[in-house]
């Protein structure tokens, strides 16, 4: 057995432990605060639910994501090309990210209605920004020595931006995307509790009001595990490309 | 081959950055450009090769053949002109991409090999030493072919040892053409240049060299001599620069 694994298996009997410990001491009734024996219970009898709603959930964070970071990553590219484009659309870039999002979202499902294409919008709006502004940034921040070879090697201005500027901003734009993923489910999260009929976000309004605590919290642990994936899954399949490329 | 006039005042801003400056530099030849610090070599430098900044020259700068600068001049400068992402390869034929033509890999690797890289095309240049990667970009230079070549001070983060031996090779290699060497060592000004200047606020004045042929050899007396002369030289121009 390797170390790492060792030491995360460690970490979350440890935290088991605690969680255990506070139940027992505090003697809280398990419809505040289930033990994780309850949870995990609730988890197992309710493994066909779970992974119904967690099914919608994750199609709508993919698919959220997967449109932010495309409109994000087109816009950057738009604004870096074009003069008149950075004095149209920043401003309204920069009003837009001063407009909470999460305040959007009873807006959005009253238009979009309760199904998946509210939650898939409000996370798409919700990454936008953050991939925009740092995929821009990087774009524009080309340093001086390699702008000097463009000029001197007389590129145009939609090959400078693809073989200078682009893999300049690789890791600028890894960090934006690290950013989206750990808003992405915070944001489909908020859609689903805002109105709909399906998701880990509906399960656990409804449990919550039917008194199932230990079904919210099994609910939570699966919206948690999906974050942790999509992190993990991010981290593996950028590193060593995208951080690396600017080095 | 090209002859360059360069004639005017050039200007920092608002500021006199070197007046009455009348520099010729002639065709197939080096012409070496020494001054202390912050008398506006790498401007100058930016000014032959075209690339913007803000300075102003008050004159002109004139091929003798009358036909445009622009598309003529390559550049090699300290560093950090290499694509860290790019391989030795993908960096030598980056100019063709740049402008839309497709690159001559063969040519890149050929370049590559004479440079002394042979072998090491598929690396990047951190995994280069400071000397490989001022050789990729001389490799880079010669790529781009231009009659003129403006080297600002290209190997002056380098290694005393490696420093000699890439003025041997690029001695070598871009034998035939017009350079512009501007650098703040004596000795590289004396060992590659044909005729060279001392540059200041109030022109430029032509330093004595050797009548030994290029690249000239450190060991010899009489460039010794011409560097003790030429520190000498350089060292009361900058206390009277402090001074003042």
């Amino acid at each position: 057995m390797n170390t790492p694994l060792l030491r995360g298996l460690l970490a979350l009997g440890f935290a088991l432990a605690l969680w255990q410990g506070v139940v027992w001491a505090s003697g809280v009734p398990p419809f505040i605060l289930p033990g994780p024996g309850r949870v995990g219970a609730s988890l197992w009898a309710n493994a066909p639910l779970l992974w119904e709603h967690a099914r919608f959930t994750a199609a709508n964070l993919g698919m959220g994501l997967a449109a932010g970071v495309a409109l994000g990553v087109a816009t950057a590219l738009n604004l870096a090309l074009s003069p008149g484009a950075r004095l149209l659309l920043r401003p309204m870039l920069i009003f837009a990210q001063a407009v909470p999002v999460f305040a959007l979202a009873p807006i959005i499902t009253l238009w979009l209605g309760y199904g998946a294409p509210s939650k898939i919008v409000v996370v798409m709006l919700v990454i936008y920004f953050p991939v925009t502004s740092a995929f821009f940034d990087g774009l524009m921040r080309l340093p001086a020595p390699l702008n000097d070879l463009a000029q001197m090697m007389r590129a145009t201005p939609l090959r400078r931006l693809f073989l200078l500027q682009l893999p300049n901003a690789l890791p600028a734009l890894a960090s934006g995307l690290r950013l989206a993923v750990v808003y992405a489910p915070f944001a489909v999260l908020i859609g689903e509790w805002v109105g709909s009929s399906r998701g880990l976000g509906y399960l656990m309004l409804m449990a919550n009001g039917r008194g199932q605590t230990d079904l919210m919290f099994a609910a939570l642990l699966v919206l948690a595990a999906q974050s942790l994936i999509l992190f993990a899954l991010f981290e593996t399949l950028s590193r060593g490309r995208l951080d690396r490329a600017g080095q | 081959m090209t002859t360059l006039r360069l004639r005017g005042d050039l200007w920092m801003g608002t500021a006199p950055l070197i007046r009455d400056l009348a520099l010729d530099l002639p065709a197939s030849r080096w012409s070496g450009l020494l001054g202390p610090s912050g008398v506006g070599k790498s401007t100058l430098a930016r000014l032959v090769a075209g690339l913007p900044g803000p300075y102003r020259l008050e004159g002109a700068i004139c091929p003798e053949d009358g036909k445009p600068l622009q598309g003529r001049v390559a550049m090699m400068a300290q560093e950090g002109q290499l694509l860290p992402w790019a391989d030795c390869v993908q960096n030598v034929t980056i100019g063709a991409r740049l402008r839309g033509v497709r690159p001559d890999v063969t040519r890149a690797r050929a370049l590559l090999a004479q440079v002394g890289l042979k072998g090491l095309e598929r690396r990047r240049p951190a995994a280069l030493s400071g000397g490989q990667r001022q050789r990729v970009a001389l490799a880079r230079v010669l790529m781009e072919d231009c009659p003129i070549v403006v080297l600002d001070e290209p190997f002056s983060a380098l290694d005393t040892l490696t420093r000699l031996a890439m003025q041997d090779l690029a001695a070598s290699l871009l034998q035939g053409r017009t350079v512009i060497l501007i650098t703040h060592d004596p000795l590289e000004a004396i060992r590659l240049s044909d005729q060279a200047y001392l540059l200041g606020p109030d022109g430029a004045e032509v330093l004595n060299l050797p009548a030994s042929p290029v690249p000239r050899d450190y060991t010899a007396p009489e460039t010794l001599a011409a560097q003790a002369q030429m520190l000498a030289r350089l060292h009361r121009v900058e206390s009277e620069t402090c001074a003042g």
